[in-house]
């Protein structure tokens, strides 16, 4: 013990990480990943990596591992686990690592583990493996771990298969193996981004008291800084593989010191000034039920809510709770079973194949991954173009120009019409997509889960443009997410969904305004916000909630 | 045409030497087609650059008036196998429902008959014409292709950027064409360089079987017919067409790779 009290459990100094891009048509060449980064971490902390999509965060992570993804190359810098350098150590040094004093948590618990053996035998095979304790240990200790993530029955749960467990329990079952050899530093990479919020708040303080009970130290990845706020004592920001800013939670939070992380903590900050709702409403859902081929539950039941023009409606709920159905109900690609839409005055005859061109114009739709909904064959002009020659007959030069017309409306300027979608960053595919929802001219707008895919402050940019082109253009938005902070910069009205049904509908003010139900509360309580303590401050008043009960 | 891989250029080259000798035949080929120059057999020898075949004809002609069948039927064949394959594979995936089961099941059907054994049957009862032999051979083959773009389209149907066209209101001749066509080629190119030989293989076998092309004419499979006696005595004239079949093949498939790179990458095929 007395010689760890000196030396940091892991220092990382320098490190430089480079890979080699082989792009199609140029000759090789290299990237450098990450450059100039050092950080050190003492025992039993937590430190954060923050940073949008290409940081370089779960490069660093791995790192630790002394592992590099995919023809990445650690080929700089000093890594020192323990007091002794792992960069350069050979593979049976490594071997005895990795799974032993640094493990790993992956993001799509569902992908990691393997669907054909039980949790148990997962769980403990690294431990086993490296010998570090026996069987029946490794057991003992992994059902006690599964007590400390507060999974449902302990005992029995490593009996189970990965299918048989829920999404988010899966993920407290990969921390349960990650801690299971009882390691000296945790890597968590993104393990809360692909829940739900409802769920992630569990998971999350699943694993902040497994960190706290265990001792372990962990770095923690992730994009979302409020997340990491709450469980880490330190944080890092990260951007295009340099450090922006180290510091503590606290400072960070309440202090930053540079600009971008200024821009992180101010994301998701727009203030929109709800519209007041015309008397007539532009889409009118009544009644509606559906129900997908031969199943024997609705999918959505009795559902009725209204849009007015140039407003926005925000369906919020968790996945499966039947928002992406209802805007396959709308879009005539899933007939409903019973009630009616009304577009415009007029009733929307009920399948995609009854509706004429018209109709079929004035309602455009926004995909969540903006990559699958471009054909990557075609180029930009072409993707935007369609529309206008299928709609208007606009052709030739008169359809460049209004090409041009709409990049320009997209904030994308020249040289973007002879582009691939390949060609262009996240952000500027959902901006394209924008571009030919509006070519279309139409009068509502369907966004799916439009901005869950992008980095927060790229998702920012396209919400402002969202907002901006509803002020031009008058478009009405049916905006479908699960994001709160994202409901609350656009929507003018806001439909709660759950299990399938309308929670809670009304205004915004009205809706987000308590008395609450007992979900919207829920939901509404589970966004991470960004301060210190959060996490406890709301589990202690649910605790206190159902103890009242 | 820079930055072309030399294997690339290597196959395109000799790829290209086979398809000219093959238009140009009667210009290259050296003697008349099926006019008798010398014995039997004789060796390679200035006169005759591969010897002579079991009627004392001139080897190298008949080669290349062997190869201009070959290649011509093989090429024709290759040509109906895939627009037909293609279509009807990507409409069933478009359509879905039981028309994909309709024709999925009859395609099972016609591929569970070897596919040999039913060309014999229908060559034996039809005149063996040209367009009659590549029609047999390409709709045959076509059953392979069939299964193969609709695998493919099945899974680009569902993509969302081809839901985005049909929300659109795009009738299917679109969706087939411009939305789900593009995106299908690279597997579509790779069978194409294979389908091509199997196509060569095939006609050859035929006309080995004495159902294919009818002698006089020459095409590679009869020159292995007529020759096949030679082998015993350690003539290597029906040999020959097998060089050529393999030495055309690889140089195909050279070229099928490479335009399989150039149509696999998204950034618009302007790269190697």
């Amino acid at each position: 013990m007395s010689d760890h009290a000196q030396e940091p459990l892991l220092e990382i100094r320098n490190l430089r990480i480079e890979a080699t891009a082989y792009a199609p048509g140029e000759k090789p060449k290299d990237i450098v990943i990450v450059d100039d980064v050092s950080l050190s971490l003492e025992r039993g902390k937590v430190m954060g990596l923050i940073g949008e999509s290409g940081a370089g965060k779960s490069t660093i992570g791995l790192s630790a591992l002394s592992y590099g993804r995919g023809g990445i190359r650690l080929s700089g810098g000093e890594i020192r686990l323990n007091g002794r350098e792992i960069r350069t150590a050979g593979p049976g040094t490594l071997r005895n690592l990795r799974g032993r004093e640094v493990t790993y948590v992956a993001q799509s618990a569902a992908a990691a583990f393997n669907p054909a053996k039980k949790l148990m035998e997962q769980v403990t095979e690294a431990t086993l493996k490296h010998g570090v304790m026996s069987k029946e240990d490794a057991e003992k200790r992994a059902v006690e771990l599964f007590r400390t993530l507060s999974l449902p029955d302990p005992e029995h749960f490593g009996d189970r298969y990965p299918h048989q467990v829920s999404g988010g329990q899966l993920q407290r079952a990969m921390t349960a193996l990650a801690l299971c050899p009882k390691p000296d530093l945790v890597i968590f990479d993104e393990p809360t981004t692909a829940l739900d919020v409802t769920t992630q708040i569990d998971v999350l303080a699943a694993i902040k008291t497994a960190i706290a009970e265990t001792g372990v130290a962990a770095l923690y990845i992730t994009h979302d800084l409020a997340v990491v706020a709450q469980v880490s004592d330190e944080i890092m920001v990260l951007r295009h593989g340099k450090m922006v800013e180290h510091g503590t939670v606290q400072q960070i939070i309440e202090a930053p010191r540079e600009e971008y992380t200024r821009a992180l903590i101010s994301v998701r900050s727009i203030e929109h000034e709800e519209k007041k709702p015309t008397p007539e409403p532009l889409l009118r859902v009544e009644g509606v039920s559906a129900r997908y081929g031969s199943m024997t539950k609705d999918v959505l039941s009795n559902i009725s809510v209204e849009l007015h023009a140039g407003q926005t409606l925000a369906l919020v709920g968790e996945s499966g709770s039947g928002k992406s159905t209802m805007a396959r109900v709308i879009t005539g690609l899933l007939p409903p079973r019973t009630g009616n839409i009304t577009f415009d005055g007029k009733p929307l005859p009920p399948a995609l194949k009854q509706r004429s061109r018209e109709e079929l114009r004035q309602l455009q739709m926004i995909y969540q991954m903006a990559d699958v909904a471009m054909n990557p064959r075609q180029t930009v002009a072409t993707i935007i173009g369609r529309p206008l020659e299928f709609y208007f007959g606009l052709r030739g030069r008169k359809r460049d120009e209004r090409v041009q017309e709409l990049l320009d409306a997209i904030e994308l300027g020249k040289g973007f019409a002879d582009r691939y979608p390949a060609e262009l960053s996240g952000g500027q595919k959902q901006r394209v997509c924008i571009a030919r929802a509006l070519a279309a001219n139409p009068k509502l707008i369907i966004c799916d889960e439009v901005t869950s895919a992008l980095d927060p402050l790229v998702a920012d940019g396209i919400l402002k443009l969202l907002l901006d082109l509803q002020k031009r253009e008058g478009v009405a938005y049916l905006f479908i997410t699960h994001d709160i902070a994202t409901v609350r910069a656009i929507a003018d009205s806001i439909a709660v969904m759950y299990q399938g049904r309308v929670q809670r509908y009304g205004t915004k003010s009205e809706v987000l305004t308590p008395p609450f139900d007992d979900y919207t509360d829920l939901l509404l309580s589970s966004v991470p916000e960004m301060k210190l303590g959060w996490l406890e401050s709301v589990l202690d008043h649910r605790k206190m909630t159902s103890a009242g009960n | 045409m820079r930055g072309i891989p030399i294997s690339a250029l290597l196959g395109l080259i000799i790829t290209a030497a086979f398809f000219i000798a093959a238009i140009l035949a009667p210009w290259i080929a050296p003697y008349g087609m099926s006019e008798i120059v010398g014995d039997i057999w004789e060796p390679a020898s200035d006169q005759f650059l591969l010897g002579t075949d079991n009627l004392g004809r001139d080897l190298l002609t008949r080669m290349i008036y062997g190869g201009r069948t070959t290649i011509f039927v093989a090429s024709m064949a290759t040509a109906v196998s895939f627009c037909t394959g293609a279509i009807l594979g990507f409409t069933a995936a478009v359509y879905g429902g039981w028309v994909d089961q309709a024709m999925s099941r009859f395609n099972d059907l016609i591929m569970s008959i070897p596919t040999l054994i039913f060309a014999l049957v229908v060559l034996s009862v039809m005149p063996v014409t040209l367009p009659i032999l590549i029609l047999v051979m390409g709709l045959l083959d076509s059953t392979r292709v069939f299964r193969l773009s609709r695998a493919v389209a099945v899974d680009i149907n569902v993509m969302d950027f081809v839901e985005a066209a049909r929300l659109r209101g795009e009738g299917q001749r679109w969706v087939i064409f411009r939305e789900i066509l593009p995106n299908a080629l690279s597997p579509l190119v790779a069978e194409l360089g294979l389908r091509f030989i199997f196509a060569i293989l095939f006609i050859s076998t035929l006309s080995f079987l004495g159902l294919g092309i009818q002698p006089p004419n020459a095409d590679w499979g009869g020159i292995v017919k007529e020759n096949r006696e030679g082998i015993v005595y350690g003539i290597s004239a029906a040999l020959m067409p097998a060089i050529a079949i393999v030495t055309l093949s690889i140089s195909v498939n050279l070229v099928a790779d490479w335009a399989l790179n150039r149509t696999t990458s998204l950034k618009g095929g302007r790269g190697v």
